[in-house]
């Protein structure tokens, strides 16, 4: 197996690591690296931070091996390799009468790298996280593949566990049977910050998120459009779509005016009375990854994705970050509201009851700062922040929100007592202790 | 009733992209290779995204003692070849022991020959298409892997032959030319530029196939460097250090 030297970055492009990089083509390979040299494994590299980092280390990526080992098509029981990506999931549950019942806002991610993160998507009020669909899991250990399942204290450990637990051979998935020939949108206007999040709380939909306008002031705070689905039979096929921003745009591109007239342009979409459109699934659950590399819109230097969920109860205290945000003037057009239900399936999992709030900013000193200051309050209210996203937190602030840390510690430590599988996001925020 | 494809070297980077590229149009496969873990494992994969079957076979491509069986698989009938086997050992690895050159005119030409060779009757009773994947390698001994570009020029050479022998049967002959592609082959070489996705070639291969285009280079813009590079007079090409 050979190594490639290379630099090489998370999606937000804030951080940077250089080191060697496998790419296993079998799990004979992987087997043969983990117990030779073994050493982080990555996916698509869709975490924004240094999640999917190991700076002046070496990293296995898991993107060749992206096979599915057995699809069920009578339950909807699917085993799939860690590198199969979520967008050919989709496609290949779809196509067998079927939905995965958990996607977060990006196919390109993978299967692995939404265990490891225990991702969520737009209907986690109603469908909880990505782990709680997995059904067995298989790890490789120095002794062998390890089999888990739901409830076990690794599984526990796995599931949103960074990768700290070690290589994922394969996991299985349960998938939902549902003939999703699109997803009916319906989408509405909401004025304020009120509205908006009275409408979220009311929702019954299936599916619901809001985008929220992180430039509007003064009585037009927080207004925005909510997005409330639902699969339906109808098909609607999505064109292909081969859009690509070229290289790192200019300052300009997101400059605050330009991020102003953009969401008034977006909120206007929307008729007033709101519309309802029947949209092709992989536009609504993958909305951006029609533009390959929109990440270099925020160029050279990158950006960070601000996301953080407080408890139902704090919802006084987002309204305190949104304004802090809007006043900042920092924030792009991307900015999303959600309420979130319960589910979690690991130790490390970041959703909560209660609501979450993601935002991207540009990378540089001024948003830095804003960030940390935002995540000061997000500790205050009990919330916590996403480690999927985080390229800046401080390790006794994170340890502190998610507190069965010391749980997904001991089982990290007994599957991986050498901390082999450390990145740069576990090292910053001394996950795995101080070594 | 889908046809049925033999695809050696089901194991590479190139094979497996080619063969679910054919799951998704229902062949029937039947993938050989030497990682039969590996081969089941692409196998399933296959039949998810819609092979009509996919079965897998051992293959050790020095051993032709084995190809009766695989080819028997295919059973009568028309059927489909793609050899993506080979092997490309580093120069100096070859230079420190030359018997590797043995294993790599076996790997690359004599092996994948011998095996098309036994496929002949099938073929020009009933048709079929070959793909037999050589490289742009094989177009000009460079000092950098001029053992495995003989093998190739050899493997493309026997291609040539093939498709002549074959023509008026109803089978057909395609000879694919890979620039750098993206696989285990290339991963961390120095000096690849433009290397293309397996996928891409895979897509190529099969418009090629069912055009029946007689010699591709993938990506296509290789056709032009390789004629360029084909086209320095020997004496300047010696002193190139390409």
């Amino acid at each position: 197996m050979r190594w490639k030297t290379a630099e090489y970055a998370g999606w937000g492009r804030a951080l940077r690591a250089k080191g060697r990089l496998a790419r296993p083509e079998r799990q004979a390979e992987l087997a043969r690296l983990i117990a030779t040299s073994p050493a982080p494994v990555l996916g698509a590299r869709r975490s924004y931070g240094d999640a999917c980092l190991n700076p002046g280390g070496d990293a296995i990526l898991s993107t060749r091996l992206d096979r599915v080992l057995e699809f069920d098509t009578q339950t909807g029981e699917i085993e799939v390799e860690p590198g199969l990506t979520l967008a050919d999931l989709l496609r290949l549950a779809r196509s067998q009468g079927f939905l995965p019942p958990v996607l977060p806002g990006t196919g390109h991610a993978t299967v692995g790298g939404a265990v490891a993160m225990d991702v969520h998507g737009k209907n986690h009020h109603r469908a909880g996280s990505f782990g709680q669909h997995v059904t067995a899991l298989t790890l490789l250990t120095g002794d062998g593949p390890l089999r888990l399942h739901p409830g076990e204290a690794a599984f526990l450990a796995t599931i949103g566990g960074l990768g700290q637990t070690g290589p994922i051979a394969r996991v299985r998935i349960q998938l939902e049977r549902r003939q999703a020939g699109a997803m009916r949108v319906t989408e509405t206007r909401a004025a304020d910050w009120d509205a908006l999040v009275s409408r979220l709380a009311e929702s019954p939909a299936e599916y619901a998120v809001a985008w929220i306008d992180a430039t509007a002031r003064g009585a037009a705070t927080g207004r925005g459009i909510v997005e409330e689905a639902a699969p339906t039979e109808t098909r609607r096929t999505a064109r292909e779509r081969r859009l690509r921003v070229p290289l790192d745009a200019p300052r300009l591109a997101l400059a605050p005016p330009v991020v102003r007239l953009f969401n008034a342009a977006y909120l206007a979409r929307v008729p007033k009375e709101g519309r309802t459109r029947d949209i092709p699934c992989e536009s609504f659950y993958f909305p951006l990854d029609g533009i390959a590399d929109w990440n270099r819109l925020y160029g050279r230097n990158g950006f960070h994705q601000f996301q953080c969920v407080l408890p139902e109860a704090r919802l006084d205290a987002l309204r305190a970050i949104f304004g802090a945000i809007v006043e900042s003037g920092l924030a792009s057009p991307l900015s999303v509201l959600k309420r979130m239900g319960p589910g979690r399936a690991g130790h490390m999992s970041f959703p909560m009851e209660g609501w979450t709030l993601a935002c991207d900013i540009r990378a540089g000193d001024a948003g830095e700062t804003a960030i940390r200051a935002l995540y000061d309050d997000v500790a205050e209210a009990g919330g916590r922040i996403y480690l999927a996203k985080d390229a800046l937190a401080g390790g006794a602030m994170v340890r502190a929100m998610y507190p069965e840390h010391a749980d997904w510690l001991a089982e990290a430590d007994r599957l991986d007592p050498n901390a082999a599988y450390a990145t740069g996001l576990t090292r910053r925020l001394e996950l795995r202790g101080t070594s | 009733m889908s046809e049925t494809w033999i695809v050696l070297g089901a194991s590479s980077a190139m094979g497996r992209a080619l063969a679910r590229s054919l799951a998704e149009r229902g062949a029937g496969l039947i993938l050989a290779g030497r990682d039969e873990d590996d081969l089941a494992a692409t196998a399933a994969d296959c039949r998810a995204r819609g092979a009509a079957d996919a079965e897998i076979a051992r293959l050790d491509i020095g051993d032709p003692a084995g190809f009766d069986d695989i080819r028997a698989m295919a059973g009568p009938g028309r059927v489909n070849c793609a050899v993506f086997v080979g092997d490309m050992p580093a120069q100096d690895e070859i230079d420190a022991d030359p018997a590797l050159i043995d294993r790599v005119m076996r790997v690359n030409l004599t092996g994948p020959a011998q095996f098309l060779t036994g496929l002949l009757p099938q073929l020009s009773e009933h048709g079929g298409t070959v793909v037999g994947v050589s490289s742009v390698a094989g177009d000009r001994g460079r000092q950098g892997n001029y053992v495995y570009g003989a093998a190739k020029a050899g493997f493309t050479t026997y291609l040539s032959g093939l498709r002549s022998r074959l023509e008026g049967t109803g089978a057909h002959v395609v000879t694919v030319k890979p620039g750098f592609v993206d696989t285990a082959m290339t991963w961390g070489l120095p000096g690849m530029f433009l290397v293309a996705p397996p996928e891409r070639v895979a897509r190529d291969i099969l418009r090629a196939a069912d055009r029946k285009r007689d010699v591709i280079y993938t990506p296509g813009f290789w056709r032009a460097i390789m004629l360029i590079i084909r086209s320095i007079p020997e004496r300047v090409f010696k002193r190139l250090s390409i």
